[in-house]
């Protein structure tokens, strides 16, 4: 991975001292939120398998109710994954308690790709971070938008 | 090579990412959080070990132990990718995350990891709840 992305990503998770708003428009993201049919372990599974990014969430990618969770939905923006399936986890305690069962993990966000659990927060963060993840969405036909925007740089 | 147009796209992001600094702990050591280090010291001997009480940037009362943040440098996770370090400390610490902590930022690291970057990261803040995002 080069030097430019891991630094560029470096220098984005160096949670900044801002203020303003949250950021977020409207994206193609299906907020999938109810409809889950609770926390039954085929059900998770069929679920998790159902699209290549998979994501559950306190809130929605619109409007994240954990400072976490937003994490998550700005990484995936930032490599301009839209069309993912977002759970609120908040919405159904089943699915909030069943998909902790599931994954084997205590807390929430949790990323799915290709049906396969990646982790939460820290991990997808890392993997920005170490260039791992724009390597995890080609492997899913996925072009993160990053490699885009630094050919566009180099280009110029 | 690094443009510094990219970066400048970059942190703006981040700067709208983060709306406001995280709080630091209170400075004093709760039950919770001396456990939490007793188990991980016993579990992973490791050679780094900072660990953070957050509680006081989310919506929880004062002097609460329900976030924290772990960096853990050990040669144990030797040969563990990133699912299989955190696993080992959720399960180090299931007692605690099946009761009072709500929320563990985890870094898990080698030795010559920790030396190619030993930065403890900055949690983001907290959306939920109305006390602090009123």
């Amino acid at each position: 991975m080069s030097g430019t992305l891991r630094r560029a990503a470096a220098a984005l998770l160096r949670w900044g001292r801002g203020s303003g708003g949250v950021g977020l428009q409207g994206t193609g993201v299906r907020a999938a939120g109810s409809g889950a049919g609770g926390g039954q372990a085929e059900q998770l599974d069929a679920l998790v398998k159902k699209d290549k990014v998979v994501v559950f969430l306190k809130g929605t990618p619109e409007q994240p109710q954990c400072g976490f969770s937003n994490a998550v939905v700005q990484i995936l923006r930032l490599h301009g994954v839209r069309d993912y399936a977002a759970y609120n986890v908040l919405d159904d305690p089943d699915l909030r308690q069943g998909i902790k069962d599931y994954s084997n993990w205590p807390t929430i966000p949790q990323v799915y790709l290709n049906g396969e659990f990646v982790g939460g927060c820290d991990i997808l963060l890392q993997m920005h971070q170490n260039g791992d993840l724009v390597e995890e969405l080609k492997k899913l036909g996925i072009r993160s938008a990053l490699l885009d925007e630094k050919q566009d740089q180099d280009s110029k | 090579m690094l443009s510094g147009q990219l970066v400048r796209r970059l942190v703006s992001m981040a700067t709208r990412v983060c709306l406001s600094p995280g709080s630091a702990g209170s400075g004093t050591v709760g039950p919770v959080e001396a456990t939490i280090r007793a188990k991980l010291e016993q579990a992973l001997s490791p050679e780094v070990l900072e660990l953070r009480n957050e509680s006081s940037g989310h919506a929880v009362p004062p002097g609460s132990e329900t976030h924290f943040r772990v960096a853990v440098v050990s040669s144990r996770f030797e040969g563990m990718n990133l699912l299989q370090r955190h696993r080992l400390i959720h399960e180090t610490l299931s007692e605690e995350l099946a009761g009072p902590v709500h929320a563990l930022a985890i870094q898990a690291r080698t030795p010559t990891q920790w030396k190619e970057n030993s930065q403890m990261d900055t949690s983001p803040p907290c959306l939920g709840g109305n006390k602090k995002t009123r």
